[in-house]
């Protein structure tokens, strides 16, 4: 039996979770969303805007949302510690993606609540 | 507790002499078609649904944005990434619960997601032209 020093508990476990239940929740909505509209193409605008107006469609688009910036964060993390080794370029990347990604998630729940 | 010594193994990092596996090209191509997706697809998603949910005549504009040839090659592109990290994405998750992890199934889950995602882009690519 190996003693191993484990920093952080659950801090792995977590962000592992995390990946697979956004992609769950992004991968059903997906296939709702392609076999609600396939099958209506070419769309028009009434059918579009009226996805994404019923209040099913907006909650389960901003899931979706949320799912992809949570999901998107976790991917990003794990290529840069896989090839940026220096930790202060490394540490002001992740900053970045951070305020990149909460700025998308504001932008999409401002124009899912404008319609 | 026990510091563990990594031993000195034999490493070959050198990527023009390495000749990776189908399951692992599936992997990397995982990794860049979600770093596509990140990069360009989740600001031009976002672009794209403001603009079109707009109104009538933001709707009209991205319909004429997409008949750009240009512009339906790189919807092809994001369809393709799009695919391909659905495809290997639903594989690894099998993975996880321990379906496919033997070689041989392995390799023909990796060919798999490789033919379906491109048939999905090949379909999507026939539908948009």
């Amino acid at each position: 039996m190996v003693n191993r020093i484990v920093v952080g508990a659950h801090y792995g476990l977590r962000d592992w979770l995390l990946q697979r239940i956004s992609a769950i929740v992004m991968a059903l909505y997906s296939v709702a969303f392609l076999l609600c509209f396939l099958p209506r193409l070419p769309l028009n605008f009434e059918e579009w805007h009226a996805w994404f107006a019923h209040p099913v469609g907006k909650i389960a688009t901003l899931l979706f949302m949320l799912s992809l910036l949570l999901h998107a964060w976790v991917g990003v993390r794990d290529i840069f510690m896989d090839y940026i080794k220096p930790f202060g370029l490394r540490f002001s990347l992740q900053v970045l993606v951070i305020l990149l990604l909460l700025v998308y998630a504001l932008w999409a729940v401002a124009l899912l609540w404008s319609i | 507790m026990v510091p563990i010594v990594p031993k000195p193994r034999p490493k070959n990092l050198d990527l023009r002499t390495i000749r990776l596996p189908l399951p692992g090209i599936v992997s990397i191509l995982h990794r860049a078609s979600g770093a596509l997706l990140f990069l360009l697809g989740i600001p031009l998603m976002l672009a794209g649904l403001q603009v079109s949910l707009h109104s009538r005549e933001g709707f009209a504009e991205v319909g004429t944005m997409f008949a750009h040839p240009a512009v339906k090659l790189l919807l092809l592109a994001f369809i393709w990434s799009f695919a391909h990290h659905f495809c290997a994405g639903i594989r690894f998750l099998l993975l996880d619960v321990h379906k496919g992890v033997k070689i041989e199934p392995a390799r023909t889950s990796s060919l798999w997601v490789m033919i379906v995602s491109l048939l999905l882009t090949l379909a999507a690519g026939v539908a948009l032209w």
